[in-house]
């Protein structure tokens, strides 16, 4: 394959947002005046690094030797068959050193990090998948490095704080507001408000002030200039759709931005329904709410009617954020990209198939992806082909899946979040398989 | 001559800089915060910012942040902002609101300008909105006779001093330091320097602001500087002794900002 790792870096798109990073009316720099010197500072950089042969060296170096790219692609034929018997292809970012499609943005800023001759990293995580990978990329360029944490995420994500704290960084659970992602960015921004001299915030999504959006999108189109070429290459064709996750938005914009300008290809995004978006306990930011600016940029977000930032839920605490990237705004707008509401128990009910079909234990987050593919290939039918972001693996979801699943010892399934999974169930076809799979239903297996 | 701007200059011809405190409407209840707001006019403060509480306050520290959430739970809705600017209006204060920008854009920005105006609110300080973002505001602003501050921060560069200067209409409002607000020990020696680069580019009155808590940094600031901005203070003052508290504060920092203005500035208005 002759994709290299820095040439999402390399070759701007022709989608980049204008000079002050709008992407249409979203985007733009909705951040105190403190922040601008290092938001020009970091543009001119990264300008100057992707015009920079040894840079764009140093990256694909990185990403060969110590990331393990390219990532594989891989079929899924049992999975399939739960999905109206469609061919479903992963594109295996969990596979990625560090467990997740993370690192692709993460070693491109650390080694811009170094360029600006700044010494200390900041970062804000959900899940703890970009804390994990922007920990890695420190302790490997040598930056000293602090992580904010909601608190609530910090327990049911702990595996990955022992994985930050093993790799030397330090982890600030965040107490304020929801205790979850939205407050570590806050956090994060007061820190970096305070210490943007000699500090960069290594922002972990395509969301925030001009750069951050368009940046982080370009450190990650190498996973759809890859998957594309793959597709290509196995299939002989583009795929009908492609299925990604969307919290911020990063890994769906990272595998959409190939496609955007292949029309025949659905790019369908799916967002974390939480509890199911009538229930108004979900984080369905594109579904469900409105435009307005949040954490540097306008996009769409959950708001209440006074403006107020609106609480998100989610299982997952990667998508479990009231926000989303302005790209996906303008693409949601322009009609170029869906979006679509993933339940809970959907997701995990995806989780487990996935599981126990093809041998793979996904993030909870791409299990969302994993979903909204079963729904794409029994509605689109056998011959379609299907493209699967498969952002990150679910060891640190272990804890989370046992509870749910009611695998934990001294618990009942009542005590636990869910219950058993049902074998039979995941030894053919998949009662839901039958249903039109609305939205917010709990179907199959796993209830709450 | 703007209305906010006169205020300064009606300060500066007393031989003084004016005091401007901010507090956040709805704190700790909407009846509390025009009580509070208004004993900081008793006590001297020439301007009030008043604050519209917000989810994600990123330029506040834990004090204004604590208040805020205060607020919030106890029923703060956005439309109380005008009823507070009104009331404390009427009591005999000056006031600007103090806002995030997406409560606006919510309310929506022309309909936001038209009832502060006609509350009686002479402008709004918008702390995360830069002029490069502000169009629609600046027109709003234009169209409803308000005043409009922008921040500037020691890592400003030279042109966008002027640029923001050149949107901004009332006063500017520079940040003595880097960082979120909360009273601080010392007032960052970065202030004098940035209020002198301001002059170079803008004959609008510069207020100072961030970790102001004293009268002894009161007098500092006013030694350099057209305004003296303190607000985690007020809050803390409010925790302690309610109106009480931030009409003695006030009377101190009213005391300071007399103090350390120049005597040039007496003499040359």
């Amino acid at each position: 394959m002759d994709v290299k790792a820095s040439d999402g870096v390399a070759h701007p798109s022709e989608h980049d947002p204008d000079e002050g990073g709008h992407f249409g009316r979203y985007g733009g720099r909705f951040v105190p005046e403190a922040l601008i010197a290092a938001l020009d500072e970091l543009t001119v950089f990264y300008q100057k690094a992707r015009a920079d042969p040894e840079f764009l060296d140093e990256l694909d170096r990185l990403h060969r030797d110590y990331t393990g790219r390219p990532s594989p692609l891989t079929d899924a034929p049992k999975l399939g068959e739960h999905a109206g018997g469609a061919r479903i292809l992963l594109k295996r970012e969990d596979l990625n050193h560090t467990g997740s499609h993370k690192i692709n943005n993460v070693l491109g800023q650390a080694l811009l990090t170094k360029r600006m001759g700044k010494k200390r990293v900041i970062a804000e995580t959900g899940a703890g998948q970009h804390g994990v990978a922007t920990a890695t990329a420190c302790a490997l360029m040598g930056l000293e490095c602090v992580i904010y944490m909601g608190e609530v995420d910090t327990e049911r994500q702990a595996l990955n704080v022992a994985r930050m704290r093993l790799l030397g960084a330090t982890v600030i659970p965040v107490k304020s507001g929801s205790r979850t992602l939205k407050d570590a960015i806050n956090e994060a921004l007061r820190d970096w408000v305070t210490n943007v001299d000699e500090t960069h915030y290594l922002l972990g999504t395509v969301a925030g002030p001009h750069p951050f959006p368009a940046m982080v999108r370009d450190f990650h189109r190498v996973i759809g200039m890859e998957a594309r070429a793959q597709v290509l290459d196995r299939v002989g064709r583009l795929p009908d759709a492609v299925a990604a996750c969307v919290g911020g938005g990063s890994n769906a914009i990272g595998i959409f931005h190939a496609f955007l300008d292949d029309p025949g290809v659905r790019l369908v995004g799916y967002e974390p329904g939480g509890d199911g978006v009538e229930t108004g306990r979900h984080g369905a930011t594109l579904s469900e709410g409105s435009p307005g600016a949040l954490h540097g940029a306008m996009s769409y977000l959950l708001q209440d009617e006074d403006g107020q930032t609106a609480e998100s839920h989610s299982i997952s605490a990667g998508l479990d954020y009231p926000g989303v990237g302005p790209e996906h705004a303008l693409l949601k707008d322009l009609g170029r990209a869906e979006y679509s509401p993933v339940t809970d128990a959907e997701a995990m009910e995806a989780f487990a198939l996935l599981c126990r079909t093809e041998g793979i234990i996904p993030a909870i987050e791409s299990a969302h992806a994993i979903a909204g593919a079963l729904r794409l290939g029994r509605e689109l039918g056998p011959d379609a082909v299907i493209l699967v972001n498969l952002s990150g693996r679910g060891d640190k979801d272990v804890d989370t899946a046992a509870r749910w699943f009611g695998m934990v010892e001294g618990e009942s399934a009542a005590e636990a979040s869910g219950t058993a999974i049902a074998e039979a169930d995941l030894s053919g076809r998949s009662p839901a398989q039958d249903e039109p799979s609305p939205a917010g239903a709990d179907t199959g297996a796993v209830q709450r | 001559m703007s209305r906010v701007e006169k205020i300064f200059q009606d300060c500066r011809a007393q031989g003084r800089a004016a005091l401007v405190g901010y507090l956040p409407a709805g704190y700790p209840t909407v009846d509390g915060s025009v009580e509070l707001l208004s004993a900081m006019v008793e006590g001297g403060c020439d301007l009030l910012e008043v604050g519209v509480p917000y989810s994600d306050p990123v330029m506040d520290g834990p004090t204004i942040q604590a208040a805020a959430d205060t607020a919030l739970r106890a029923g703060f809705r956005l439309r109380d902002v005008f009823a507070v600017v009104e009331r404390v209006s009427a009591a005999g204060g000056r006031a600007v609101v103090m806002t995030y920008f997406n409560p606006v854009l919510r309310y929506g920005v022309d309909a936001f300008a038209r009832d502060l105006a006609a509350a009686g609110g002479l402008g709004v300080i918008t702390p995360d909105l830069i002029p490069d973002e502000a169009g629609e505001w600046i027109e709003a602003s234009d169209a409803h006779g308000l005043d409009r501050t922008f921040l500037v921060a020691p890592s400003s560069s030279e042109e966008r001093i002027a640029s923001t200067a050149r949107a901004a209409r009332g006063f500017l409002y520079a940040t003595s330091t880097m960082g979120v607000t909360g009273a601080r020990d010392a007032v960052a020696s970065a202030a004098p320097a940035l209020v002198e680069r301001c002059r170079r580019h803008t004959s609008l009155p510069i207020g100072v602001g961030l970790g102001v808590r004293s009268a002894e940094q009161a007098a500092e600031v006013a030694a350099f500087a057209d305004g003296v901005i303190v607000g985690s203070a007020f809050v803390t003052a409010a925790e302690r002794a309610g109106a009480d508290g931030v009409r003695d504060l006030a009377a101190e920092l009213a005391g300071g900002a007399r103090r350390g203005a120049p005597a040039s500035a007496a003499t040359g208005a």
